[in-house]
């Protein structure tokens, strides 16, 4: 099997064995990107030479002894929204077209202290806001499952290039789904950590409630060891949690649900929902059970309204986040003729860097943030916040996890919800809800779409600092489902 | 009656510092129409006596010791700057007078 096709486990393993080097691995890879990405455009910047140093670098700290981790020499693509002091960082916006960060995000430099080798940065949707990938200023990314779909987003470039074997693992954000949801629609895996489980600290924020870094990889176990090698506290984070943390790994090695209690949300699913998601569902819950874990319904009234709440915490959120963009320190500056004010040459570069979404976002948020809508949007948008919370709450003192369709449907044609924001929400319809309680959830693969063929993905949701409970039922899933399917199910995907 | 007219977006926009061309207006004032629409629906929620959560963790400030620790050099800085003039980022003029 070539070395593209190997999970980033054994990787780590041929590398640590001295079978094969770093350099030889980061190469294979860079070969793959360089064939494939005319069809895929998962990446946003990739610099060989750059990619090349930091594998030699690994090669030669193994060579002088150093023990390393289990992913040094491991390639990784790396959303493009968190600051690379060697690479551009753009969010995917015309506005930081060819900005240079002055310093790493900590998930980058938690990276490179794992020795992983960063490939480059992957599309976004633009600062994150998005659900398919189309709203980045750098043309769409496209599903490797089908070419003319998309690969969810707003993290799409970085499950295309995990689902397109351009690289082992990735990283994303997960804001509202923007992590599960691309991983339900490639095929792949894909997990949000509990919030203030991983570090904000240099990630360009959308809405920092809600923002949390997360891994991307073709199983459960590489998710897992991706997930420990960045995570833990941060003390440049002030929302990072410093409590120690149940071994993400170690759950995913065990993968058994024997005498689990799983609650499925009797909010999701019925109309809306892609039928063909729907029996998928219904199987794995099915599954579960005939692995030994109780099954029951379980009601979350306040899910209903997570959506309408989050797209006025989010967009308010976004509102004020992005008024740093100011012209004035960093980034595009357009209209500077000597005439024009300051606040006049602030308005024309917003204008022309930020594309439609995030001016919608920054007006909605605006409006729903002015004295007399207030309370009316923004101020009962939270205090729904805190009723999912105790949605939550009340659902964890019945089961151990709770169970949902990641996602309502299967990736959707490129175009077809471009111009339509409310259809495009909706995609996020399953995985609001943690974002606003914080809690931990994983989106894992379980089967195809009888109508389109394409990828289904289960999400898992636990409680807050109980991403170990995520990890263990996905493994099952997948020991499970890869035993009746006789390999992953991105084996099934159309060769690129 | 619409949830918000043309010219509600266009004062927003105003707040927002972002000149948008009379097209853009059109465009989005008809789209926040239908988006403010869906979104009210949290008003049909109960909530008088709920607490709001700005947040999800129970967590209030947190400091680190007031220390003094190597920052950006002036160089780093201003690298990404749109325009430098004398080791200070240089912009267009901030009051009303005559440029």
């Amino acid at each position: 099997m070539s070395l593209t096709h190997k999970t980033a486990a054994e990787l780590g393993a041929l590398i640590a064995s001295g079978e094969v080097s770093a350099v030889e691995v980061a190469q294979a890879h860079l070969d793959r990107i360089a064939a494939v990405e005319p069809q895929v455009n998962a990446f946003l910047h990739v610099d060989a030479e750059t990619t090349l140093e930091q594998a030699r670098t690994v090669d030669a700290r193994r060579a002088a002894g150093e023990r390393l981790g289990p992913l040094a020499g491991v390639p990784i693509a790396h959303k493009d929204v968190f600051t690379t002091a060697d690479m551009p960082t753009t969010a995917g916006s015309k506005i930081l077209e060819g900005w240079r960060p002055p310093y790493d995000a900590t998930v980058t430099r938690r990276l490179r202290e794992a020795g992983l080798v960063i490939l480059g940065k992957t599309n976004l949707d633009e600062f994150a806001m998005g659900s398919s990938t189309e709203n980045s200023a750098y043309g769409p990314t496209r599903n490797p499952w089908d070419l003319s779909r998309i690969p969810g987003g707003s993290s799409g470039g970085s499950s295309a290039a995990v689902a397109a074997y351009e690289a082992p693992l990735s990283t994303g954000t997960d804001t509202g789904g923007s992590i599960r949801q691309p991983a339900a629609v490639t095929g792949i895996v894909g997990m949000k950590p509990t919030y203030g489980g991983s570090s904000r600290y240099g990630l360009i924020a959308f809405a920092s409630s809600l923002d949390t870094p997360g891994p991307f990889a073709r199983n459960v176990m590489d998710a897992a060891l991706l997930q420990e090698a960045f995570s833990g506290h941060d003390p440049l984070d002030s929302t990072s949690i410093d409590a120690p943390v149940p071994s993400v790994v170690e759950a995913a090695r065990q993968g058994d649900v024997a005498g689990l209690r799983i609650g499925v949300v009797k909010e999701f699913g019925g109309e809306g929902y892609q039928p063909g998601v729907l029996a998928r569902f219904h199987e794995t819950v099915e599954l579960l059970e005939s692995l030994g874990a109780k099954v029951v319904e379980v009601s979350c009234p306040s899910f209903t309204v997570a959506l309408p709440a989050y797209y006025l915490i989010a967009p308010s959120e976004c509102s004020s986040n992005l008024a740093r963009f100011d012209a004035m320190r960093y980034g595009l500056r357009v209209g500077d003729d000597g005439t024009r004010s300051a606040e006049d040459v602030m308005a024309l570069t917003r204008a022309a860097g930020f594309g439609p979404e995030v001016k919608r976002r920054i007006i909605l948020g605006t409006y729903a943030l002015s004295s007399g809508y207030y309370d009316a949007y923004y101020g009962q948008a939270q205090k729904v916040r805190t009723l999912i919370a105790r949605d939550f709450e009340a659902a964890f003192g019945q089961v151990d996890v709770l169970v949902s369709p990641t996602t309502p449907t299967t990736a959707f044609p490129i175009g077809e919800r471009a111009d339509d924001p409310m259809a495009m929400y909706l995609a996020d319809l399953c995985t609001i809800p943690a974002n606003m309680a914080g809690n931990a959830a994983i989106s894992v693969p379980c089967g195809l779409a009888d109508e389109d063929g394409l990828p289904v993905g289960l999400q898992i949701m636990a409680p807050v600092l109980g991403d170990d409970r995520c990890y263990r039922v996905a493994a099952a899933v997948e020991n499970a489902l890869e035993s009746r399917w006789g390999g992953a199910l991105l084996s099934k995907a159309p060769a690129l | 009656m619409s949830a918000i007219t043309r010219d509600e977006v266009a004062h927003l926009a105003r707040l927002s510092r972002l000149a948008l061309a009379d097209e853009e207006l059109d465009h989005f004032a008809a789209q926040l129409d239908v988006i403010i629409g869906a979104v009210a629906r949290v008003a049909e929620v109960a909530a008088d006596d709920i607490p709001p959560s700005s947040h999800a963790l129970p967590l209030t400030n947190v400091y680190r010791p007031d220390e003094v620790r190597p920052g950006l050099t002036p160089e780093q800085a201003l690298a990404g700057a749109p325009a430098v003039e004398d080791d200070r980022f240089r912009v267009p003029r901030i009051l009303g007078e005559e440029a």
